[in-house]
């Protein structure tokens, strides 16, 4: 009280004195305080010459200028402005307005006035132009005071009309930024009168410099971006400006046609030869089609692109773009087939396949009407074949998002798409494949197609395989000789790259699952069954005849009588294959086969119904564990015991679950191992005899933390309510800590900074989850936080007295599981680790290791995913993989593939390494994340920066043993 | 009017011995100097008497052009420039230079080491003539004297293949040589600027073709040969060692490789390890996949294609062999045609145009008993293919090299009468611009519209504008005052003024003078009155005044009143005004003829 009555004594005081103090120094303030700005004065009064000024602008330009002094120093520049007669310093002089009006935190409307007041005087066009551009800056810093921007758009209007092509173009920048939406403008000058901000531009869309054309274009599609409805009347402009000698007005002008396509598609234009009329979006895709055939490729991509982009478009039309032919009502379809066949004769040009079937038959009737210009036909077929790839990739994009739309195009554009799987570029062929796949809902491949198709998993390049794969997986065909050729194809591609085996095995799961009916009749000759005889028994290890299992297992899902024509051992493959490889091997419904169907029971009926029932099951697990009411309770431990052992072999039963019956398994490990800790007699007993129970103790609350890193960055979806209870765990690990530190060193000082690290977690703690609190009632932490106040001030033996006391008594929290809850894996697909020819190199060299795997659910792996190499002397390597190792084939998957520089020294004998992945974790990056970031980044200067951040590293896969070889090197 | 000529001597409503001659401007251009495949007697090279009687050309050509290094593009070459004799400069680009030489010695060679001609050019004229050739770079201007210069751009086609754009004045043809317009495994597609000659010169070799897409061709290209070789046939590409024999080989090579393919792919020998030299060198002229990767591998480094040997055709099994020629007219594809023609397994894939009269003309034409010489006959069994993969350009690709170059005409040649007739009626009617497909030595006639730059005052073109709005309107012509001089070949715009001045001329005054009646019973002075009052009233904005000395002044227009000799009520009006001020002069001369109107006091 006192203390506050002084500060207020003192704040009357000082509020006496210094008022006819900030008088004076008001005005000295004004000129002392940009010391910057002094500084420039004095240099720019000290040049002597144009050159020097210019020299001191560019070195004051290099340095950053505070908000409150930019308006001084602009008074200065300005003062200097008028003085000066050199162009390239007022150049220099206006750029630099500009750049300060953009610093943070000023607000330049106090320098408009004087900005367009300097461009009345102004001779200069370059200097001119430069002004504008900054008057554009200004305008763009002050959206919303109309009056600033009715001025600037005045003064554009003057200058339009200069004969620099630079003033005009920056004119109509700031027509295009800053004019009206709505409003017709410059009603108070007569001279406009009234006509709007969108004639005026369009009138420069036929200037004579086609910079000034593009600008305005582009000024037009500002405006359009800015939300104002463009009329209709600029098409026939833009339409014209699509021939304009000047590829950048032209593609420009592609752009600009195609606003007007989206905002007008119904509306009706006339075409120029004949009197008919058909819709503008129509009109607008025969234009930009022919745009597919320009000159220069940037007009080409650009055109490409938007093509894509026009859905409206009639079908009639967007059939033309995949006809090659000049006429449009002569139109032939191109499937294979007819290909195959003699061409149709059409009449007018030959195909150049076969010899002499040119001879032209019949002029063409002058008559017919062109109803697209001819350019537009085939624009597809043009811009498949260009020359540059990047055009070839923006046609596939094109086509794909239009076939997207339009099922029967989808169809047609197939043989396109399948062609381009030969293109040259393996970029082109990726992305054909990938449209092929995002397609492949509105199409069935024919037999041919699919040859063509397969022939590409012969590539040599593993994305392509891979991509193939995945369209595989979504492609529906006609015949069962489509689904044998198939089968051989990823057979033969099995037999050449043994590394695609997941892939091709998933391939063939799909395939079989959507086929069951043509799968059928091939049955008998997959598994080489016979009427009479018995056929050996094949390998049970061959991926061949495993993948030949998948397919047909798959089938018989929704195929019923497939079973019947399995061979005895063929069963008991399944058994073993719906053990092993229960994620590509669906439980089958099979008669008379009890001991299978028994092993299936748990788990069994179709696919959706044995997911909720395992959901039950997890549930009715969860609730089980939460009757436990002390951790003391007698048979709490077994209860958690057998749940946990239910939950693991839950999570490997039903994959759509793993992540979630992971999650609950590790937690109630952590709580098991607490409660196990605690139960130990050794809190009864007199320190120095319960030495080796405290080991125990020691481990298991490590072990704890250990899991709790897990639980809270491994596994993804989590909400704050878990992320919660994790902490609470860890909370309580570190609460046993506390109480081992004071049982077992004798020593106050480590148990004084231990106590006190303790109560800064409890508060942090606290501060991160305060929404939280509510629900973790009776909890450990419920008890802790109202013992607070006595704890804060108490002594540490008492401390770790309550700390024991509240520990033991606390009850078990109830986990409740988010909607979707994955564990982050890491499966190392190479090496392979079977190796047994150890990977020679001479000692001190590198020797470079692919690695290959797959990463899922895992967020920014880019970040947090690392290799780590073991060497047998225990020395470790951690190794960082470049960002572009990482590929991202599908939604929360990611793909590894990298190299590893092994190195070391001489080694007598091979012996192996260890090669795995690891997940970096750093709490902080989890803190920001979590909805509590503001009361943390508040309270940093309170925690000390070792707490604030705990970093560490999760193992992320399985091992890997690899064999190598560093020999000495020979001289 | 000035006169654009052009005149083929070969390659007019023709295929082969291409040979056109451009007078433009009054410079004389040969473009190309090739040779026909289909004659051994005098007309496989072009009449050059047409140009000349007898005596050398230098005098009659200011420059020749080569666009390509296939022989009927330039196999006439050294025969004209050492034999009949050139020495003015020819012109080709970097990689036909260097490729060209070797075509030439090799087709020598045949001829005269095979043939036995004699009156041949020797390997000497074939360097001689080299010597006069200056390279040219893509999109380089190059000044052949001050009037003519020339321009090449990319054609595709083959390797070093090019287009030129020839400029006198502002006159201009374009001559596209070969080209093509799709890119294929090794060239890019031709392009050219929108440089809007008078006449564009073109090939029509496909007139009448709209190719498959280059993607269907090649997949059915390679699965013929596999399928052939699959059942253990051989295969026959006969190509031209050049060009053609690149793209295929670098498709098979890849094929072959992604296939893992083991039938061997030969490549008939001589001059192609020599030209696979040149491709490797001359990576910038090839598209963009191979100018992209060859840092990792040059493409034209074959892992799969062997060298031939002749004993090689005997080998039993499956194989791949390129050999030359093209059309199978002689030398080794021939050869090996006759040995394989027999049996049905195998297959002969021609990849291009064959010119009449050649055996892969006739076999297309599904001819199967050919006659050979010394009267034996071979029947063909085997399979005939036909794929289309000569560079040229289609029908489509006419159009679109029509589209971006913009000519004012058209003319066609290197192609065959019947399809170009269907052309040039397309090109009519969807350019609405004339077509030509004049014949060997016919003279097509263009007349031009040149422009005349005239060099005008800034002074009068500052005082123009200042008259009218701040800007030209481009939409809006205007007209102004100058006068035109015409001095020492140079034309040059003025103000009247400074013409005078500078032609040392005096001004001279022109006026015009009338006489207006008018019935006005006022006395003189006030008849002036009224008419300057009424002239006030119509007249606003000229500065109108009113004399002492009993006149009244508009601008410069000078009116006086007398009365008439007879009547008194008769006034006389005289009114004077100066030709600069016609126009009001004779406004008010018809204003003054109606009378003035009563209510003016």
């Amino acid at each position: 009280m006192a203390a506050h009555l002084k500060k207020r004594v003192y704040e009357e005081f000082s509020k006496v004195v210094q008022i006819p103090h900030e008088e004076t120094p008001a005005k000295k303030l004004r000129l002392s305080k940009p010391s910057k700005s002094a500084a420039l004065h004095i240099d720019l009064c000290k040049a002597t010459n144009s050159t020097d000024a210019l020299q001191y602008l560019l070195q004051f330009a290099r340095k950053p200028v505070e908000a409150e002094s930019v308006e001084g120093v602009i008074r200065i520049l300005l003062e200097h402005y008028y003085k000066e007669t050199d162009n390239s310093v007022r150049l220099k002089i206006a750029s630099l307005l500009g750049l300060l009006s953009k610093t943070q935190g000023f607000s330049p409307d106090c320098i408009v006035d004087d900005a367009i007041n300097t461009l009345s005087n102004e001779k200069s066009h370059q200097v001119l132009a430069q002004l504008l551009d900054t008057l554009l800056v200004i305008g763009t810093q002050l959206p919303e005071s109309p009056a600033v921007r009715l001025r600037l758009i005045e003064v554009a209007y003057k200058h339009l009309s200069d004969t620099y092509f630079g003033v005009r173009n920056k004119c109509l920048q700031l027509l295009g930024c800053l004019g009206m939406v709505d409003a017709p403008l410059g009603k108070e000058n007569e001279g406009a009168g009234l006509r709007d901000v969108q004639s005026i531009i369009s009138d420069y869309f036929g200037d004579q410099d086609p910079r000034v054309r593009t600008a305005a274009l582009k000024a037009m599609l500002q405006l359009h971006e800015r939300g104002m409805k463009v009329h209709q009347i600029i098409y026939d402009q833009a339409c014209r400006l699509l021939t304009d000698d000047y590829e950048q007005v032209r593609s420009a002008a592609v752009q600009m046609v195609w606003v007007l396509s989206q905002l007008y598609p119904e509306s009706i234009v006339p075409i120029p030869s004949s009197n008919e009329e058909i819709r503008l979006v129509d009109d607008a895709f025969g234009k930009i089609s022919h745009m597919v055939s320009d000159g220069s490729w940037m007009v080409r991509v650009q055109a490409a692109k938007t093509l894509g982009s026009i859905l409206q478009v009639s079908p009639h039309f967007l059939e033309q773009t995949l006809d090659k032919k000049l006429m449009s009502d002569l139109r032939r379809k191109r499937t294979a087939h007819e290909r195959a066949k003699e061409l149709f004769a059409s009449g007018e040009f030959s195909s150049g396949r076969k010899w002499a079937d040119d001879a032209p038959k019949e002029k063409l009737d002058t008559n017919t009407v062109n109803l697209i210009a001819s350019g537009a036909c085939g624009a597809f077929v043009h811009g498949l074949e260009d020359e540059m790839f990047e055009v070839r990739i923006a046609a596939v994009e094109a086509l794909c998002h239009l076939a997207r739309s339009s099922p029967s195009f989808a169809e047609k554009c197939l043989d396109f798409l399948v062609d381009m799987f030969n293109d040259e570029i393996e970029e082109v062929r990726l992305q054909s494949i990938h449209v092929l796949r995002e397609i492949s809902t509105h199409i069935t491949l024919r037999e041919d197609q699919l040859d063509t198709v397969l022939a590409v998993l012969e590539d040599s390049s593993r994305d392509i395989r891979e991509a193939l794969h995945e369209l595989l997986c979504y492609t529906n065909v006609s015949t069962k000789e489509c689904i044998q050729l198939a089968l051989l194809e990823l057979l033969k591609n099995l037999n050449k790259y043994p590394t695609d085996r997941n892939s091709v095995w998933k391939c063939l799961k799909f395939l079989g699952s959507r086929h069951p009916t043509l799968v059928l009749p091939l049955v008998p000759e997959l598994l080489s069954t016979h009427p009479y005889f018995d056929t050996p028994e094949p390998d049970m290890d061959d991926p061949a005849y495993i993948a030949v299992l998948v397919l047909v297992f798959n089938a018989a899902t929704s195929c019923p009588t497939m079973p019947a024509l399995f061979s005895d051992h063929t069963f008991r493959h399944y058994a073993y294959l719906r053990d092993s490889l229960s994620h590509l091997v669906p439980p089958l419904r099979l008669p008379g086969r009890k001991q299978v169907y028994g092993l299936d029971s748990v788990d069994s009926g179709p696919g959706s119904g044995s997911v909720e029932s395992a959901q039950l099951f997890l549930q009715q697990s969860l609730n089980r564990v939460s009757t436990i009411q002390n951790l003391e309770a007698p048979g709490a431990q077994d209860l958690l015991d057998f749940t946990i052992r239910d939950l693991q072999r839950l999570g490997e039963l039903q994959t759509e679950l793993a992540g979630a019956a992971d999650f609950c398994a590790t937690y109630l490990r952590c709580q098991l191992l607490l409660m196990k800790a605690l139960q130990e007699k050794l809190w009864n007993m007199a320190v120095p005899l319960c030495l080796k129970q405290n080991v125990t103790a020691t481990a298991a609350a490590q072990q704890i933390l250990e899991e709790t890193y897990k639980l809270e960055f491994l596994y993804s979806g989590l909400e704050s309510r878990q992320v919660a209870i994790i902490h609470h765990v860890r909370l309580q690990a570190k609460a046993l800590q506390v109480i081992l530190t004071a049982r077992t060193r004798q020593g106050s000082d480590p148990l004084i900074s231990s106590c006190e690290r303790f109560l800064q977690d409890v508060e942090s703690f606290q501060r991160l989850f305060l929404t939280e609190l509510p629900h973790l009632q009776d909890s450990f932490v419920d008890k802790l936080l109202e013992l607070m106040p006595r704890l804060s001030s108490c002594k540490p033996v008492e401390l770790v007295k309550i700390l024991q006391t509240t520990l033991r008594q606390s009850g078990l929290l109830q986990l409740r599981l988010p909607e979707q809850i994955h564990r982050a894996t890491a499966t190392i697909i190479e090496p392979t680790g079977e190796s047994d020819n150890p990977l020679r190199f001479t000692s001190g060299l590198v020797v470079a290791l692919d690695v290959d795997a797959t990463l899922e659910h895992i967020q920014d792996p880019q970040n947090t995913v690392k290799v780590q190499v073991l060497y047998p002397d225990g020395q470790s390597h951690v190794i960082h993989p470049k960002p572009g190792d990482f590929r991202k084939p599908g939604p929360h998957r990611h793909r590894l593939i990298t190299q590893v520089y092994l190195s070391h020294t001489a080694w007598t004998e091979p012996s192996q390494i260890e090669v795995r992945l690891l997940l970096a974790y750093s709490s902080s990056s989890t803190s920001l994340t979590s909805p509590s970031k503001l009361g943390w980044s508040e309270s940093l200067e309170s925690l000390p920066p070792a707490e604030a951040a705990v970093e560490g590293t999760i193992p992320l896969s399985k091992a890997v043993k690899v064999y190598i070889m560093p020999k000495p090197t020979r001289r | 009017m000035p006169e654009i000529k052009v005149t083929p001597l070969g390659a007019g409503q023709d295929v082969g011995r291409s040979c056109i001659l451009v007078s433009i401007g009054g410079k004389n251009i040969m473009l190309d100097c090739g040779m026909h495949m289909g004659y051994n007697d005098d007309r496989r090279f072009p009449d050059f008497s047409y140009v000349t009687q007898n005596g050398r050309l230098t005098d009659f050509l200011d420059c020749v052009i080569i666009s390509h290094f296939h022989l009927d593009h330039c196999g006439a070459l050294p025969y004209m420039s050492e034999m009949v004799g050139y020495d003015g400069p020819i012109y080709m680009t970097h990689p036909t230079k260097a490729i060209c030489p070797i075509l030439l010695e090799d087709f020598r060679k045949i001829t005269v080491d095979k043939k036995g001609e004699t009156n041949f050019f020797t390997s000497q004229m074939i360097k001689d003539c080299m010597k006069k050739v200056i390279p040219l770079n893509l999109h380089q201007t190059v000044q052949v004297d001050d009037e003519l210069e020339i321009k090449a751009y990319y054609a595709g086609h083959v390797l070093g293949a090019a287009m030129v754009h020839i400029k006198v004045g502002s006159e201009s043809v374009v001559y596209t040589g070969d080209y093509n317009m799709t890119p294929d495994r090794h060239l890019g597609a031709a392009w050219i600027d929108k440089c809007r000659p008078d006449i564009l010169i073109s090939e029509s070799t496909y007139a009448t073709t709209i190719r498959d897409s280059k993607r269907c061709r090649e997949r059915d290209f390679l699965k013929k040969v596999h399928e052939t070789i699959e059942r253990g046939g051989k295969v026959l590409i006969p190509v031209f060692a050049l060009g053609r024999a690149q793209e295929l080989c670098i498709l098979l090579e890849t094929f072959w490789e992604r296939m893992n393919l083991k039938a061997p792919i030969y490549f008939s020998t001589g001059l192609t390890e020599k030209a696979n030299h040149y491709y490797k060198l001359f990576i910038t002229w090839t598209n963009q996949k191979i100018r992209k990767t060859f840092v990792q591998r040059n493409m034209f480094e074959f892992k799969h294609i062997k060298a031939f040997d002749r004993s090689y055709a005997d080998n039993p099994g499956p194989m791949v062999v390129f050999a030359t020629p093209g059309m199978l007219h002689a030398g080794q594809s021939l050869q090996i045609f006759k040995k394989w023609a027999g049996n049905e397994k195998n297959m002969v894939i021609m990849p291009g145009y064959c010119v009449q009269g050649t055996i892969g003309h006739k076999i297309l034409n599904g001819q199967r008993k050919l006659e050979m010489e010394g009267r034996a006959t071979l029947d063909v069994k085997l399979q005939v293919e036909y794929m289309s993969f000569s560079a040229h350009a289609d029908a489509k690709g006419i159009m679109q090299l029509i589209r971006m170059a913009e000519p004012r005409n058209m003319l066609l040649v290197h192609g065959e009468a019947v399809k170009m007739e269907f052309l040039k009626g397309k090109i009519e009617q969807e350019f609405s611009i004339d077509c030509y497909m004049p014949a060997n030595g016919e003279t097509t006639t263009v007349t031009t519209n040149p422009s005349v730059p005239v060099d005008i005052s800034l002074n009068l073109l500052k005082r123009e504008m200042a008259l009218g709005g701040p800007l030209p309107d481009p939409k809006k012509p205007r007209t102004m005052h100058g006068t035109l001089i015409m001095k020492e070949n140079s034309l040059k715009l003025v103000s009247s003024e400074q013409a005078l001045k500078e032609l040392g001329l005096n001004e001279h005054q022109l006026r015009f003078t009338c006489r207006v009646q008018l019935q006005d019973p006022h006395s003189d002075a006030d008849t002036l009155h009224r008419i300057y009052t009424h002239l006030k009233s119509v007249l606003k904005g000229y500065t109108i005044q009113h004399l002492p000395d009993g006149t009244v002044i508009v601008e410069s227009i000078v009116i006086k009143v007398s009365s008439s000799a007879e009547d008194s009520n008769t006034k006389v009006l005289l009114l004077s005004w100066s030709y600069q001020d016609e126009d009001l002069g004779s406004f008010l001369s018809s204003l003054l003829k109606k009378g003035l109107p009563s209510g003016i006091c």
